[in-house]
């Protein structure tokens, strides 16, 4: 699964060397848990550099820090700050899947047996919010495909729908009272939106196991698309054969479609998509760089969009 | 005082006082500030009349004018921090979102009302002065209104500010409808 151009940079020239050192050791961790949450990590790491599609030469990876304190995610409240905070008071251990709709293997799935026998690889993607900042974050992540397939989606499932987990114990952001959103959070996507080989389950980050505030055990990442397409803390995911009605949309028809892919020609009503801040930014300099379309990622993906009004499907 | 801290340790390692995104974080900052000084002022007169302390009167220009400080910097953090002076995305703000239309039509508000503080425009708009800043009810309006329209989910800040603004509407209601003893 070779997707990187050869004009194009390999990771190893911008992944800073902590990232590496900490990549090590996050073999190191994984090869001790052994059939822990992220087994089966250990052997993709090497194949790794090949993998990553459309990195800029100016494309700088984000502090560790930044990506993990920095956090839309609102089951642990509406703050950037708030997840770090109490994203803690999740427990991801056990962890159970359900899989329902158009496939042949359905059911309740323990996660780890879920992920056993899969490869996760080192993937380091831009990220794009739909609030006009970014980042570039150096994922693990096994690709979707290889994840969706062991369930054997029948010909009817055209579209796969992802949840996030329900529990308002310990996700306080449940809980608002004032609050509009009709928890739990769901996203979807096209089959074959979720069968492209840039299309990822992350279960790691910086070479690590995924922090809560980040999604634990895992999240969807989808380059090409706005970030709050990529649903985290996975428990639901169903094939069916209508588009499913995906969290943001149904509470700002207007604001949010289903697609959500990078735009900088769709302007949001909120924000304009032109260009984006990437983080971290500072004071004096906002680090302000054009916004590409479908993230840089179009070479990629534009194909499976071919004929579609990008305006109308935004 | 804080902000300044803030942005002190800011300054001393990016990303520590205002966040990963500090322009964004700064303008955040200083909106909130601005919506509550304008509801403390908006409440120094509903006090002055629960506490009997017509000393307090004399501060009202004041704490009015701490709020319009706010304010001022909120609208100028935006203008330098987020438009960078590029005004065509100004006028594309200003058109196509409407929080940004609401909150500018608030800030005119104050600025007239800033710009009139002085005993002299008082002296000059005599009874027509009381009657412009009675424009604070719409300022104050418009600034819960531009929050409300910002706010993607979690209304909680919005409630509050918009029950606190209710509460000293009703007082003022009740005082006019209240026969004078």
């Amino acid at each position: 699964m070779l997707i990187g151009k050869s004009d194009k940079i390999k990771s190893s020239e911008i992944t800073p060397e902590t990232a590496y050192l900490n990549r090590r050791q996050f073999m190191g961790r994984s090869a001790t848990l052994g059939a822990g949450a992220i087994a089966g990590a250990t052997a993709g790491l090497g194949a790794s550099t090949a993998a990553q599609a459309g990195l800029q030469s100016d494309d700088t990876i984000t502090p560790e820090r930044i990506i993990t304190s920095y956090n839309n995610f609102y089951e642990f409240g509406t703050d950037k700050g708030d997840p770090v905070k109490y994203a803690h008071e999740l427990s991801t251990d056990p962890w159970s899947v359900k899989v329902s709709g158009e496939a042949k293997k359905t059911g309740e799935f323990a996660y780890e047996d879920i992920i056993k026998g899969l490869t996760a690889e080192e993937r380091v993607y831009r990220f794009r919010c739909v609030e006009a900042w970014s980042m570039v974050v150096p994922w693990m992540g096994i690709p979707l495909k290889a994840i969706l397939d062991q369930f054997e989606p029948t010909g009817d499932a055209r579209y796969v729908e992802f949840k996030t987990l329900y529990r308002p114990s310990e996700m306080r952001g449940q809980k608002a009272v004032f609050s509009t959103i009709d928890w739990p959070y769901v996203e979807g996507l096209r089959m074959d939106e979720a069968n492209h080989p840039l299309a990822i389950m992350a279960v790691g980050l910086y070479g690590k196991e995924l922090p809560n505030q980040n999604g634990a055990p895992w999240r969807l990442m989808v380059p090409w698309k706005y970030g709050f397409k990529t649903v985290k803390s996975i428990v639901s995911i169903r094939f069916t054969e209508r588009m499913p009605k995906n969290t943001w949309h149904l509470l700002a028809p207007h604001e949010y479609g289903f697609y959500a892919n990078v735009n900088p020609t769709v302007p949001h009503p909120r924000w304009s998509q032109a260009s984006e801040r990437r983080l971290p930014s500072s004071i004096f300099e906002p680090n302000r760089r054009p916004t590409l379309p479908f993230n840089g990622y179009a070479d990629e993906v534009a194909h499976l969009y071919s004929g579609m009004d990008l305006n109308k499907y935004y | 005082m804080w902000l300044g801290w803030l942005v002190y340790l800011e300054i001393q390692e990016t990303g520590s006082g205002l966040g990963a995104d500090p322009r964004e974080g700064m303008v955040h900052y200083l909106g909130v500030w601005a919506i509550r000084m304008l509801l403390l002022a908006f409440s120094v007169t509903p006090i002055r009349r629960l506490l009997s302390q017509p000393l307090l009167a004399r501060c009202r220009r004041l704490v009015g004018l701490y709020a319009f400080a706010y304010v001022a910097l909120h609208v100028t953090a935006y203008t330098v921090l987020y438009i960078e002076f590029d005004w065509g995305l100004l006028l594309e703000d200003f058109v196509e979102r409407s929080f940004i239309t609401a909150g500018m039509a608030a800030f005119t508000c104050l600025l007239l009302m800033a710009a009139t503080s002085t005993r002299g425009w008082q002296r000059r708009l005599r009874h027509n002065w009381r009657r412009l800043h009675k424009l604070v009810y719409l300022a104050v309006l418009l600034a819960i209104v531009h929050l409300v329209w910002l706010t993607k989910d979690d209304y909680a800040d919005s409630v509050y500010y918009a029950v606190w603004f209710a509460v000293l509407l009703g007082e003022r209601a009740y005082r006019r409808v209240k026969p004078a003893r």
